[in-house]
């Protein structure tokens, strides 16, 4: 209507007509309505109408005329050019303003817009949602995900990035310039560079190795020098010392002959040294320690003279005695080593320069050589004045030595063949001398017993392991005169030294040390062996010489006594053999008289009959016990001593059905109870706990041991796998999607197209396949075939067995 | 005639070589190692009594601040080192392993509100109560350099936090608006509006980095996309949410600490109920922070302890408390999962082990393996009435206990009311809300 409304007010103002048949037309329809009214149907008259209505002249329908007029077309111009234009621009804008709707508000535009966007952020974090899923059901996970190498910087490029700033610093800077101490780049001065070139490597790989070695070397030395002197051992040390001395000797023999100049120059020395420890008073006994040593032995001696003489002694003299004997023997001994012929070998034991005397050809040795070779105290102090005699006398020991190049240039030998054949010698006479105990004791014997010898008598003590503690035991003097001697060992222990590090082999690895040292445990034992040898040797060679028979006889004794020492060393192990068999005998002996001795203390019990009595109180105990329900006084008289009948007692005294048969009944040795345990059951677990649904499940979680003592170690390493690896002092970086494995199922196909997007080789294979369990892959059913699923598989494989 | 004579395979006992372990045949035919269960039970109680015995999680306590600690950061590339903000606006730098201040910044004129390290590690970022930020650099100045910031931005609004993009030179702060900011430009990029209140913090997703969350003093948590410049969706709590964050490891994931003593774990694509309610705390929860790891978050909270959670927990597995910790206010996990820092009132930051019974340093092998058995025993036992009593025994102090009775009777007394109400109404009137649902008011799309 409101389309026509304008239209026919636009057809008004074109004609009158029109609207005369509109009258018309409404007439007809009134008309129509009222007849319809009175319900008959009347006949309708047929009309006639104009043709003009169907049929055109112009050969156009007029099929139209019922259909909505367009206003714009009948304002359609017939020239291109109208006034009606603008009408019509008008017309358009009113009909399209109509079409427009109305604009949302703010508010809701801005709502909507929030709605997309947060729908489209949840799709994109919901890729997230596999690996989420897969993080949190894994059994392992190992951080941080992405595990890169470290890198370290070189030092060279951390410094150049430095520079001084603060005046200290500049001043420190200039400092090492002017030194030419580099700063930044080399770290190697002008020299070292060029010392670096002029030493190849070659030549620098050598000269570091034999440093080593040299290092090494005396490193070795050092500890074993530190090991013999922890051996407490004075006998060793005693033959040690002996054996030094010899070797100095020898080492000294060697010199004469080859050199006899440098010897000569060799002996002032020593006398020099000998003269500046005898100004320096130390070694005269009037040193504290010294002089109570002398009374001590001196007081022992007394007593046996008690004994023997049976005498009342006077102690004043006595005194007197014990002060004027050093004294006695001080001028007493001097007249004797004049006399006496020293011993050029040094078998006595004393520094062998030490013991020549320029009276060589008057030997008596007797008097002095139990002595010395006792080392008895009176020895001892003898000792100290003979030293000082032979120091004074090097002359006839360098006569001594002459002589026996003399002999020796007889026989055109090379030492070293010499050398041999004395060590063969000495192996024989070794085997000759170590049946010698007897003689020394024989010696012993005869000793106490000869009256004729009484000086030696008194001298000498008991017995010879006495004496040789007692000789042992005063130090200083020995020590002093040890110095003297060592004064000498330094130069030829360094020599040894260079010698040792002179060797071919090459010690680079641990065996080399370890064998290096196991060769040491042997050299201390050949050592002492050649103490043996070159003494033998020294005899062998006097017996040679061919000297004053008696003096040979003499001198025997002495020697033999020095080896027994050393059968008495060798001896020992072999006395330590015996005891070991009594010994376990005892044990023997002892665990059966403990056992006797606990059977005895546990005599009255019988564990087995108390296990029965207990059984069977239990068994007692378990059965239903009837119930009494007796009455007395009801029905019947009651009082004291008065029973309730037997009737009423039958009749009243329940008796319960019998106990099922015990479980322990056929087992003697057990007894089951199945009574509740408070105690236990403070350890038991109550109620079923959450994640498991049956208490079969959570009982069987409990039996599985996860220990190493019921597992294999593979097994328990996989069993007792933490659950979170972390790296000490590595940061863990957020998850990202390079770490995500392009195996991530599910709707993180998209994370994987990034990562491959990314261009990145998906290092984090490492990171996340950490997670074992992977079973619910096959749960995500819209996931594409993944190309690396396979992989997981696999990779669970290879942390098993790393793990 | 045979002789049957021992031979073995020299295989089966000879070493390789003489640094191998000397190979002990073992037997584990179960009937010759009976008990295994009570033996293994022993073994687990032991192993609980001594990880008590040895649960000593404080290490040290780095003093230096003159006001209290408002705020934290963490170096991102440096395990060592920590900033911290403090109420006077100085800024410190921690060398952990010293334990020392290694340097001092005058940042601001009052609060500083909060601060962040860029992901580079070469500055950090700080806001202050003087309506600025600035951008300093992570090292010391040079000899005769002056302490400066290397950019300084006036803001028109005094900003109250700030977090930076975890890859683009990008950072946001909030304040009366989230805005974001390139980090060349000294005006922000765009501000994300809805609403207007001052929101206390923002935070940047560290999986999906265009994504934002903030928490506003209107009591509710909006997220943010930044590509879109837009706000997500907002949802309304009960009471105020002081701060969110992330976790590192699961992308939709955060968790908001609440002024109503809860922290509440959302899944960002389901907001109209929280995923977990973790509930111990006696006070307000002031800071949160998730571990490395995203298994597990520590909190901090105004009832002067901390606590560490599960992430899939309601209940908190730790709870550190010192005498002389004051309320805390922010605390952090470190980056290798290792330890804990919490910042307090009474100006002191502490360190803390995050497994208070671990043995610190290098661990032999078979100190590993011991380790590892007594942590899967412990799992294995953790039912049992005796090792559960021993594993969960904590000491609190007095304040906290007695809070935690007298919220208990409290939330007794509540159920009882509503138990009772339902009881004495038509049946459906009073409807069982789940406690996850009791807290949120709405969700706003």
């Amino acid at each position: 209507m409101a389309e026509q409304d304008p239209a026919a007010a636009a057809a008004g103002s074109g004609s009158d007509s029109e609207e005369g048949e509109d009258g018309e037309r409404r007439h007809r329809r009134l008309l129509e309505a009222i007849s319809a009214l009175s319900g008959r149907k009347r006949r309708r008259l047929a009309e006639r109408s104009e043709a003009s209505g169907q049929v055109s002249e112009f050969n156009v329908t007029c099929k139209g005329a019922g259909e909505k007029l367009d206003l714009s077309e009948l304002l359609q111009p017939i020239h291109p050019k109208s006034k009606l234009g603008s009408v019509r621009k008008e017309l358009v804008r009113v009909k399209r303003k109509a079409a427009v709707e109305l604009p949302l508000s703010k508010e809701e535009a801005k709502r909507v817009v929030r709605e997309a966007a947060y729908v489209t952020t949840s799709k994109d974090v919901g890729k997230w949602q596999q690996v989420v899923l897969q993080n949190r059901r894994a059994e392992q996970l190992v951080f941080p995900l992405r595990q890169d190498i470290a890198t370290v910087t070189p030092l060279e490029r951390v410094t150049s990035a430095w520079k001084a700033r603060t005046p200290l610093e500049q001043e420190i800077f200039g400092l090492l310039h002017k030194t030419q101490q580099p700063v930044t780049d080399p770290l190697l001065t002008p020299e070292e560079m060029a010392s670096l070139q002029a030493m190849s490597l070659e030549e620098a790989q050598r000269r570091r190795a034999e440093l080593q070695k040299a290092r090494a070397v005396q490193s070795y030395y050092e500890a074993k020098a530190r090991r013999t002197k922890r051996i407490k051992s004075k006998k060793y040390h005693r033959v040690l010392k002996k054996s030094r001395r010899r070797q100095a000797l020898k080492e000294f023999e060697q010199l004469h002959k080859s050199d006899p100049a440098a010897a000569l120059a060799r002996l002032e020395e020593l006398e020099q040294l000998r003269m500046q420890e005898r100004m320096s008073l130390k070694h005269q006994n009037k040193g504290k320690w010294a002089r109570s040593r002398a009374i001590m032995a001196k007081y022992d001696l007394e007593a046996r003279k008690a004994m023997q003489e049976q005498l009342a002694r006077n102690k004043e003299l006595m005194q007197k005695v014990r002060v004027e004997p050093p004294e006695e023997e001080l001028c007493e001994v001097p007249e004797e080593d004049t006399t006496a012929l020293p011993v050029p070998s040094g078998a006595s034991g004393a520094n062998p320069w030490m013991l020549g005397k320029p009276s060589g050809p008057a030997p008596e040795p007797e008097a002095q050589e139990g002595p010395r070779d006792d080392t008895v105290p009176g020895a001892m102090e003898n000792k100290d004045e003979e030293e000082e005699e032979e120091l004074s006398e090097e002359e006839a020991l360098l006569q001594d030595f002459e002589q026996k190049r003399r002999e020796r240039t007889g026989s055109p030998e090379g030492l070293g063949e010499e050398h041999g054949a004395d060590e063969a010698e000495a192996g024989a006479k070794d085997l000759g001398d170590n049946p010698v105990p007897p003689a020394c004791a024989e010696e012993l014997r005869d000793n106490p017993v000869s009256p004729a010898c009484a000086e030696e008598l008194r001298d000498n003590p008991v017995s010879p392991a006495c004496a040789e503690e007692l000789g042992d035991s005063p130090v200083s003097p020995a020590c002093a005169e040890e110095l003297v001697s060592t004064g000498l060992e330094p130069p030829a222990q360094a020599q040894e030294q260079l010698l040792l590090s002179e060797q071919l082999r090459r010690v680079q690895t641990m065996e080399d040390v370890e064998s290096l040292a196991k060769e040491e445990l042997v050299e201390s034992s050949l050592e002492q062996e050649k103490l043996v040898a070159p003494r033998a040797g020294k005899q062998a060679q006097q017996q040679e010489e061919g000297r004053a028979g008696d003096r040979h006889a003499k001198k025997t004794p002495a020697k033999r006594k020095m080896i027994s020492l050393e059968a008495l060393l060798d001896g020992k192990p072999q006395e330590m053999d015996c005891p070991s068999l009594p010994v376990v005998l005892e044990e023997e002996e002892g665990g059966m008289e403990q056992r006797g001795m606990i059977t005895e203390a546990f005599a009255g019990d019988d564990v087995v009959a108390d296990f029965r009595r207990e059984k069977r109180k239990a068994e007692e105990e378990a059965k239903p016990q009837p119930v009494n329900l007796v009455l007395p006084g009801w029905g019947e008289w009651g009082g004291t001593g008065l029973k309730p009948s037997a009737r009423k007692v039958r009749r009243f005294l329940i008796k319960p059905p019998p106990a099922p048969p015990r479980k322990d009944q056929f087992m003697p040795h057990v007894i089951m109870s199945e009574k509740r345990n408070i105690h236990a059951a403070a350890h038991q677990v109550s109620e079923l706990p959450f994640p498991f649904e049956r208490h079969q499940q959570f009982e069987r979680s409990m039996r599985t041991p996860v220990g190493p003592t019921w597992n294999t170690q593979r097994a328990f390493q996989k069993l007792t796998a933490p659950r979170v690896i972390t790296r000490t002092g590595h940061i863990i970086q957020p998850i990202s999607a390079e770490d995500v494995p392009d195996t991530a199922p599910g709707s993180g196909t998209r994370l994987g197209e990034e990562a491959v997007a990314g261009g990145k080789a998906v290092p984090g294979k490492k990171a996340v396949p950490g997670k074992k369990a992977v079973p619910e892959k096959k749960a995500v059913p819209g996931k594409k075939a993944v190309p690396g699923k396979k992989a997981v598989p696999r990779e669970k494989a290879q942390h098993c067995r790393t793990r | 005639m045979r002789v049957k004579v021992l031979s073995r395979n020299p295989d089966d006992y000879v070493r390789e070589t003489k640094l191998d372990l000397q190979r002990v045949p073992r037997n584990y035919d179960p009937a010759l190692h009976p008990f295994e269960v009570a033996r293994e039970y022993t073994r687990a109680l032991n192993a609980t009594k001594l990880e008590r015995v040895f649960a000593k999680p404080f290490l040290s306590s780095l003093d230096g601040h003159r006001d209290g600690v408002n705020c934290m950061a963490k170096h991102p590339k440096s395990l060592s080192t920590v900033l911290s903000g403090a109420c006077d606006g100085e800024v410190k730098i921690w060398n952990l392993t010293k334990r020392q201040c290694i340097r001092t910044i005058q940042a601001h004129e009052g609060f500083v509100r909060g601060m962040c390290a860029r992901f580079c590690g070469t500055s950090f970022f700080t806001v202050g109560d003087d309506k600025t930020v600035k951008q300093w650099k992570m090292e010391s100045p040079e000899y005769g350099e002056e302490e400066e910031p290397i950019h300084t931005i006036l803001g028109k609004t005094v900003y109250t936090g700030i977090d930076h993009h975890w890859k683009e030179p990008v950072f946001a702060t909030c304040g009366h608006q989230v805005d974001i900011w390139d980090e060349q430009r000294t005006s922000p990029k765009c501000s994300l509006t809805w609403g207007f209140d001052s929101i206390s913090s923002v935070k940047f997703n560290p999986i999906e980095t265009y994504l934002l969350g903030s928490c506003a003093s209107d009591r509710n948590i909006v997220l943010y996309d930044m590509r879109k410049s837009t706000p997500l969706k907002k949802v309304i709590l009960n009471m105020r949410t002081n701060t969110l964050c992330w976790n590192p490891m699961e992308a939709f994931i955060f968790t908001a600490a609440n002024e109503d003593y809860n922290l509440y774990t959302f899944d960002m694509r389901f907001l109209e109920s929280p995923v977990m309610v973790h509930m111990d705390h006696v006070s307000a929860v002031l800071d949160v922070d998730y571990s490395p790891t995203g298994k597990e978050f520590v909190s901090a909270s105004f009832d002067k302890s901390i606590r560490i959670f599960p992430v899939d927990k309601g209940h908190s597995r730790e709870v550190y408390h010192t005498k002389r910790m004051q309320h805390v206010i922010t605390v952090k996990w470190t980056s290798d999962n290792k330890y804990i820092l919490c910042g307090s009132d009474e100006m002191n930051i502490r360190l803390w082990k995050a497994n208070a019974s671990e043995k610190l340093g290098v661990l032999a092998p078979r100190e590993k393996a011991a380790m590892n058995y007594n942590q899967k025993l412990k799992e294995k036992f953790q039912f049992h009435p005796q090792i559960r009593r021993i594993a969960q025994h904590r000491h609190l102090p007095k304040s906290i206990y007695c809070q935690i009775k007298e919220q208990r009777i409290m939330r007794e007394a509540r159920r009882r009311k509503e138990m009772n109400r339902r009881k004495h109404s038509k049946p459906g009137s009073v409807p069982f809300v789940p406690e996850r649902k009791k807290h949120i008011v709405a969700v706003v799309k």
